[in-house]
């Protein structure tokens, strides 16, 4: 018998061998990544794939079953890290004049930050709720699910270079202050003030796999959903409805939307431009 | 100018001598431009008609916090529409998607549209070789990847990749382009495909668009 192979696209076969190395992760591991942007995923793979020069998709596969110190390398790999402070200044600007005052209005603020990577978008959002007179009532829960960026966040160091691009996103941000104030450097690197830890509490919680975090008053979330599919981005913009209180602020990266999601009726825009939106009920 | 053409010419012509094999047809384009990119794509994107039935996905290199003026300034000139990607968008045919500053634009199998943050690949972000490969993949023979003016290499093993996968390359001129440098770090990977003039690009696609809509034509029994 002669079967014949419909040949559609060249890179079908290796398409089906990276489902199945995710489903490896999963089923071995419980790290799933099964609806994560396929196309981002397979470019993190097919990289370490040629870093650590195996033949094929299956070795690695074969690699990641065996060795669990593999697995790690991999979730480096797979859980993009770039962050900044004062990321899109833009959007803190937004923070200043749209959320504080309604924080403001608050007893006691708790904000969950989810994907918090090496933790500069925390020290960003502790800089300013200090400025804003609303740091000593609050405590922000900054999470991620890779241990290793958290280590970096708790620890609170930046190499000097970074600094100054930050000082300019922070002063574009609305920010007045002599940055440097925030922190004590050397000749190599900047360490953030003790007192902006002291009101964050940094934890390892998986937004595919672990609950809602309850009562927040506001949930930050940048630069997360964009590497899930549609399906994934409900599932996780759901678990922010639940973790809100009524009126909670919910803020998303700049080309994050709910809009097209199943929570879009949930919520009201408070920023269109700056993604902040408001719980309804 | 072609260069290189027959080979695939003589596959092609044997592939539609077989009625059981469907020729390839383009569904989409994607370009690659860096310096000299505005004047570019000012004399290429408004030279296309509303009805074109292929999308197009743009990687403009730019500083990381331009804003979408170009975009917007383009889209007012155009008869088809012009925008920057949104992330998870579905690709529409008159459509041309401009990847947003600071953020990589890939394309998923389902032809969907994702960004991403990851590190700048041959420090671009967005870079071209990141929207050439995964298109690659989402689009096999049905791709065509240009390569116009600019002052790096990026680009260059994308357009390797497409044409690896089936697909079409053009590379603009270098002796029209602005700045050669891309055109020719292409020229350099890729062993067969089309060089035009910048005049000649808007023409061509419109070319390409056409035959596509015939053969969809002809394929589906329309006329
Ligand atoms: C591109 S960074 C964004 C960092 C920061 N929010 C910002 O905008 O600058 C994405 C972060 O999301 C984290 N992440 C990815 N998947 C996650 C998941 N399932 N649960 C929790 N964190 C996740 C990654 O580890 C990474 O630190």
């Amino acid at each position: 018998m002669v079967i014949s192979v419909k040949k559609s696209r060249p890179t079908e076969g290796e398409d089906i061998e990276i489902g199945l190395l995710i489903e490896a992760l999963y089923q071995r591991y419980g790290y799933d990544f099964r609806d994560y942007s396929r196309a981002s995923v397979k470019r993190r793979i097919m990289r370490r794939l040629s870093l650590d020069g195996f033949a094929n998709i299956s070795q690695m596969q074969h690699r990641l079953l065996e060795d669990a110190e593999f697995v790690d390398t991999l979730l480096q790999d797979l859980s993009i890290n770039t962050t900044e402070m004062f990321r899109d200044p833009d959007f803190y600007m937004a923070l200043r004049k749209k959320a504080v005052p309604l924080l403001k209005t608050y007893p006691s603020i708790k904000i969950w930050l989810a994907g918090c990577s090496t933790g500069e978008e925390v020290y960003s959002t502790a800089i300013l709720l200090s400025e804003e007179g609303l740091y000593k009532k609050s405590i922000i829960y900054a999470t991620d699910f890779n241990d290793h960026v958290l280590k970096k966040a708790k620890a609170g160091i930046l190499p000097i270079e970074v600094m100054r691009g930050f000082t300019s996103n922070y002063q574009q941000g609305g920010g007045e202050e002599e940055f440097s104030k925030y922190y004590i450097s050397d000749k190599r690197s900047v360490i953030m003030r003790g007192a902006l830890k002291k009101n964050i509490v940094f934890a390892n919680h998986n937004l595919v796999t672990d609950g809602v975090f309850g009562e927040m008053n506001m949930i930050v979330c940048r630069n997360v959903l964009i590497y899930f599919n549609r399906r994934l981005q409900n599932r996780v913009l759901s678990l922010f409805t639940e973790s809100l209180v009524r009126k909670g602020l919910l803020c998303l990266g700049s080309k994050e939307t709910i809009d097209f999601s199943e929570s879009a009726h949930d919520f009201r825009s408070i920023s269109a431009k700056e993604k902040i939106y408001e719980k309804k009920q | 100018m072609t260069f290189g053409a027959s080979r695939q010419k003589k596959k092609y012509m044997k592939k539609n001598n077989k009625n059981s094999v469907r020729a390839p047809f383009y569904k989409a384009i994607v370009v690659g431009v860096s310096a000299g990119g505005f004047e570019a794509l000012n004399t290429i994107l408004p030279a296309l008609p509303a009805d074109l039935t292929l999308a197009l996905l743009i990687v403009q290199h730019r500083p990381a916090d331009a804003d979408s003026y170009m975009t917007e300034s383009l889209n007012k000139k155009c008869a088809i529409t012009v925008k920057e990607a949104d992330e998870k968008e579905l690709i529409m045919p008159g459509v041309a998607y401009m990847a947003p500053a600071n953020y990589h634009m890939l394309v998923e199998l389902e032809r969907t549209i994702s960004l991403s943050t990851s590190p700048p690949v041959g420090y671009s972000r967005p870079s071209i070789n990141v929207l050439f490969e995964t298109a690659a993949d989402a689009y096999g023979a049905e791709l065509v990847g240009m390569v116009l003016t600019g002052a790096n290499s990026d680009g260059a093993h994308g357009l390797k990749v497409i044409v690896e996968h089936g697909g079409l390359a053009v590379v603009e001129d270098p002796e029209s382009a602005a700045e050669k440098n891309m055109p020719l770090a292409a020229l350099k990977c890729v062993k067969r495909g089309h060089v035009l003039r910048l005049e000649q690009i808007a023409p061509f696609i419109s070319k390409l668009a056409l035959e596509a809509e015939q053969r969809e034509n002809f394929n589906t029994g329309k006329t």
